[in-house]
């Protein structure tokens, strides 16, 4: 038996998998050039974490459970309902951004009928959140869960701790998850943690904890989804730490030559998910070298549609600024 | 149709970028996204890619240039004419401004008076009903209280020396003994706040130039000392050094109009007509009167214009047209006995004169023997934006020699 | 049906009556379950909803985050913050999160919330139970700032609070609630938020205060009437955003304005309304803006004569009309 046949899952959910991964790396590429090409000012990547953000959101049911995610979250979000088109609008600024009609810098996703909940800058803040709408929906005796991502450097702000703890004692059906990719912008994870793992303070706050390999997709579905069974039971939160590593520099304004070597970027690329889980579906027999050519242009001709339609539409009205402070 | 590559902005504070290194040269086919350059900025080293597909044209920035972001650095001829790009930077920038419409339907705020404007009404008794407002709605503004009350003050204007040789600065100092208590505080107002305001107006707008000559007026002190007595007679009132002095001042204007000009912004004006304004201090205030067409006067028509002038001051009788247009001040600080002063211009004229005090003094004369000689200092203050201390100089000698070679005049 | 109770019991019944009106409604904060919350605002409440009277751990931040979660779901959550003074580590929840969802997300979430937090002194309560820190959210457009007077008010707009759609800081004085009584209907009634209250019309001298001060101004005015000066006392009951239209029309009617606040002077909520009339009041003064408040030290000592001396009191409002009747 195959691990992907462990995890429950199928042919067409790899292959879904496989093309929700390379959509999010390739849409994040453009968004790159785009900067570079100066038509959008600021670029937070993905890249490096497409294996476990797809892999965790397919763990979750959409209609039904809840995303708070975080600004890398570009792959999560791409499978829990966002357009090719909706990333362009955002990353734009245009009126048709559906995160918040281009008030908001790209990467804060937020989406009502998604069920992806509005996210903000100061980071580890929507850590909360996800308690809070976890204790709602025990409160109103519904079983979906929340699961909630961060990096490891947030796992040191309060918000983590409190939210961590509120969710430990109230049973809450909350999935921390949080994306380690050895960096909080420069500083390394030596420098953030001191015990060995994340999920080493899951102990702290009596609650499920586990780390696991954040390039390998299946690993990170099959135990996001046991963490979602646990939550749906009435047996509380998880926190799933899933390690990778970041293949871009934090955004389009750092420097990672500033505080990283060359040689430890190109050696993690080694590891890069897009090629490794494509090279696993080859051996499969899921996916020839055509099958994949054929994905790429496909999403390449999505991405030009979307990058001209985005880049010709209109922004909201300046007047618009004005509104929506409170209800009107 | 040749498309433009701008340099980037790369990093959200950055300003500039260097052109490392071209990717491509002139000739060369690109696609949309194809890398162009590597550039550095301060923040970021990055590949700036093409946003056309074409046939690169021109670089125009070398390598290891730096430019600024949104610098042309090379063209692209495009083989697409689709034109998102321009319609997306149309829509950029096309912001349409909605212009606040004025309301007709203001109620008039000509009563609303503000505490300041209340305040200064009060204090120079201006009748506010009198006033024009320039503010919304017609408001009167504190400014409009105050260019009511210097238009008034200029309509008597000001002080404080009289031409007669004779008013002695004894009465002059018994009465402010009388009307000022040491250690009293006195708020400023009407006239001496004009003044003030002119006097402090003139300082910081004009950069003032000063110099002195000395002249040697025996031969004038003899000749008026030889006529006085049926001057009064005849005329009813003293003949003063005055009008000598303006009559000399007056031609040499003649021969020097630069002086006799005013500094308007961004040109000087050269007056035809020499207007000569005359300090004369009544009370405790100065009033500048004006002898108009000075050049056209005689010596006894100065004095004469001169004496009137001064009687309409002291009866208070001066009217606006006495005191405007002036082109030329001459100011007879030696009534109270100065013998040097550094006189403020009265804007916007450029220059004025102080005649000082007539003294006799021992003079080494040109042949080394020592004579008694009455001697007087003028002391000219002029715009430096208008004239030079060469003119100046110039204009003194001038003076000086008319004064110094003054032969006896038909008094008729 | 009317009956006379303090501003406590105010509290409580609103909170009650909102829960048996809206299932949607829950309580959470430190201490208000089985304890009834430390001053006993929430007293009875958890024998009668169980766990929508929900203790958290000592937990600020996700006090209000929590709150904030609840509310996006749908949830109209009441969060007590036990003193106003702990609920700093709550700011960045409250100021980055719940004042700017609305507004972020174009419209799409919005946190009905309330806040509650006891203020004010004169308690024995020192530096860290005693102070008034609406000036700290008064310039936070999406929040609602909320300072009842009375029982009447503390009821009324605390359930306006409750069902309002944005989040609402509601503070409390805690000195208030056992020593201000009054006529509670046990009836239904809201007092809509963003409007002052003219609590005493006069014609002499106008008083803009808020929370327990305009007790004191009340106290003082009648007082007043015997040296036949006759005050005028606006209760602004929302400090934020202002009742712009009543401060302008309070400032008109006597041209001779005093701000009476017990938070510190510089930058209290009060400075804004200074600024109001200054901008709209130029031709109706009749003396310049005068404002009491509480010395510029950073709070509130124990010991009583200093606490005394830093309070605001209904001799120090009264001597302060009489002063601005005499201009």
């Amino acid at each position: 038996m195959h691990k992907y046949e462990r995890a429950g899952l199928q042919k067409d959910d790899l292959l879904y998998m496989y093309r929700t991964m390379l959509t999010a790396r390739k849409i994040d590429e453009r968004l790159w050039l785009l900067n570079r090409a100066g038509k959008i000012p600021f670029v937070i990547s993905c890249q490096g974490h497409e294996a476990m953000q797809v892999g965790a959101g397919m763990a979750l049911e959409r209609g039904k459970d809840y995303l708070l995610p975080y600004y890398r979250d570009l792959a999560m979000v791409v499978h829990f309902g966002m357009t090719i088109e909706d990333i362009m609008m955002s990353n734009f600024a245009k009126e048709q951004d559906i995160s918040s009609g281009g008030r908001q810098m790209p990467g804060h996703y937020g989406s009502k009928k998604l069920g992806i909940v509005t996210g903000s800058s100061p980071v580890t803040t929507q850590v909360v959140h996800a308690a809070g709408y976890a204790l709602a929906g025990k409160m109103e005796g519904k079983d979906f869960v929340c699961l909630t991502s961060f990096g490891e450097g947030s796992s040191n702000q309060g918000d983590f701790h409190e939210a961590a703890n509120f969710a430990g004692v109230h049973r809450l059906p909350v999935i921390f998850f949080c994306e380690n990719n050895h960096y909080a912008i420069s500083t390394p994870l030596d420098r953030q943690l001191s015990c060995v793992n994340v999920s080493d303070r899951a102990k702290g706050y009596g609650m499920h904890g586990e780390t696991i390999d954040g390039n390998d997709p299946i690993a990170v579905y099959a135990a996001v989804k046991a963490a979602v069974e646990r939550g749906r039971n009435g047996e509380g939160p998880s926190l799933i730490e899933a390690v990778s590593y970041r293949l871009t520099p934090h955004s389009s304004d750092d420097n990672e030559s500033t505080y990283r070597e060359a040689d430890e970027v190109t050696e993690a690329k080694g590891r890069d998910s897009i090629t490794t889980f494509a090279q696993y579906l080859k051996e499969l027999g899921f996916f020839t070298d055509e099958d994949e050519q054929a994905m790429h242009d496909e999403i390449q001709a999505a991405i030009d549609e979307a990058t001209d339609a985005a880049e010709a539409a209109k922004y909201a009205s300046p007047e618009s600024a004005l509104l929506h402070v409170y209800d009107q | 149709m040749a498309k433009e590559i701008l340099m980037p902005q790369l990093g959200e504070s950055v300003t500039e970028g260097t052109i490392d290194r071209w990717l491509v040269k002139p000739g060369d086919t690109v696609k949309k996204y194809d890398p162009l350059a590597e550039v550095t900025t301060d923040k970021v080293n990055a590949e700036v890619p093409s946003s056309f597909s074409g046939t690169v044209k021109e670089l125009v920035v070398e390598e290891n240039v730096t430019v600024a972001v949104g610098e042309l650095i090379a063209y692209i001829e495009s083989d697409d004419d689709d034109r998102s790009d321009e319609q997306a930077t149309s829509s950029t920038e096309e912001q349409h401004v909605q212009q606040e419409e004025p309301s007709d339907a203001e109620p008039s705020m000509k009563s609303r008076y503000s505490p300041a404007v209340l305040m200064l009404a009060n204090e120079h008794n201006v009748d506010l009903k009198t006033v024009t407002g320039t503010g919304r709605a017609n408001r009167i503004t504190k400014k409009d209280v105050e260019q009511f009350i210097a238009n008034q003050t200029s309509a008597k204007n000001e002080p404080e020396q009289t031409i007669e040789k004779e008013a002695k600065p004894s009465d002059n100092s018994s009465r402010q003994a009388t009307s000022v208590t040491a250690g009293e505080k006195v708020p400023v107002t009407g006239v001496r706040k004009a003044i003030a305001q002119n006097m402090v107006q003139s300082v910081q707008e004009i950069p003032h130039a000063w110099t002195m000559v000395e002249v040697d007026v025996t031969n004038l002190v003899r000749y008026r000392n030889e006529v006085k007595d049926a001057w009064k007679e005849n005329e009813g009132y003293t003949l003063t050094y005055m009008p000598f002095f303006m009559e000399a001042v007056t031609k040499s204007l003649q021969s020097f109009p630069q002086l006799n000009s005013s500094w308007e912004d961004d040109h000087i004006i050269y007056k035809k007509d020499i207007n000569l304004s005359v300090a004369i201090a009544h009370d405790e205030a100065l009033y500048v009167p004006v002898i108009h067409g000075a050049d056209e006067l005689s010596l006894k028509g100065l004095a004469k214009n001169l004496q009137q002038l001064s009687q309409k001051t002291k009866s208070k009788r001066l009217e606006s047209r006495d005191v405007q247009n002036g082109t030329f001040t001459i100011n007879n600080t030696g009534s109270f006995g100065s013998v040097q002063s550094v006189p403020i211009i009265n804007r916007p004229q450029a220059a004025i004169l102080s005649v000082e005090s007539i003294v006799k003094r021992p003079v080494v004369k040109d042949d080394d023997s020592i004579a008694i000689r009455s001697m007087v200092n003028l002391c000219l203050s002029i715009d430096h934006r208008v004239l030079d201390g060469l003119i100046a100089g110039r204009f003194l000698q001038d003076v000086k020699s008319r004064l110094e070679g003054f032969s006896k005049k038909d008094l008729s | 049906m009317m009956g006379t109770m303090n501003f406590l019991q105010a509290i409580n019944l609103a909170l009650k009556e909102e829960m048996h009106r809206d299932e949607k409604v829950f309580i959470l904060g430190e201490d208000v379950g089985r304890r009834g919350g430390v001053f006993l605002a929430t007293e009875g409440l958890y024998e009668e909803f169980g766990d929508r009277v929900l203790d958290t751990p000592l937990t600020e931040s996700a006090i209000a985050g929590v709150g904030i979660g609840a509310a996006m779901y749908g949830m109209r959550p009441v969060a007590e913050m036990q003193f106003a003074d702990f609920m700093l580590p709550a700011v960045n929840q409250i100021v980055s999160e719940a004042a700017k969802i609305r507004y972020r997300s174009n419209n799409d979430f919005h946190v009905p919330m309330t806040i509650r937090a006891p203020y004010g002194g004169g308690v024995h309560g020192a530096l860290y139970h005693s102070q008034s820190l609406e000036a700290m959210f008064n310039s936070i457009p999406g929040l609602k700032v909320v300072i009842p007077s009375s029982p009447y008010d503390a009821k009324g707009l605390l359930k306006a609070a409750i069902r309002d759609e944005d989040p609402v800081l509601f503070f409390e004085h805690k000195r208030a609630y056992r020593l201000l009584k009054g006529d509670v209907p046990e009836d239904d009634y809201v007092i809509p938020i963003g409007k002052a209250n003219v609590v005493r019309e006069g014609d002499d001298v106008t008083v803009i205060t808020y929370g327990l001060c305009t007790h004191f101004a009340q106290q003082a005015a009648t007082a007043l009437e015997k040296e036949d000066i006759s005050t005028h006392v606006l209760d602004l009951r929302t400090v934020y955003p202002m009742d712009r239209e009543a401060i302008v029309e309070a400032a008109k009617k006597t041209g001779k304005v005093l701000l009476v606040t017990d938070d510190n002077k510089e930058g209290s909520v009060l400075s804004e309304v200074a600024a109001i009339i200054a901008e709209e009041c130029l031709f109706d003064l009749d003396s310049p803006v005068q404002r009491l408040a509480a010395p510029d030290v950073p709070a509130m000592p124990y010991a009583s004569p200093l606490e005394k001396y830093y309070l605001v009191t209904k001799d120090k409002v009264e001597s302060a009309i009489r002063d601005l009747a005499q201009f």
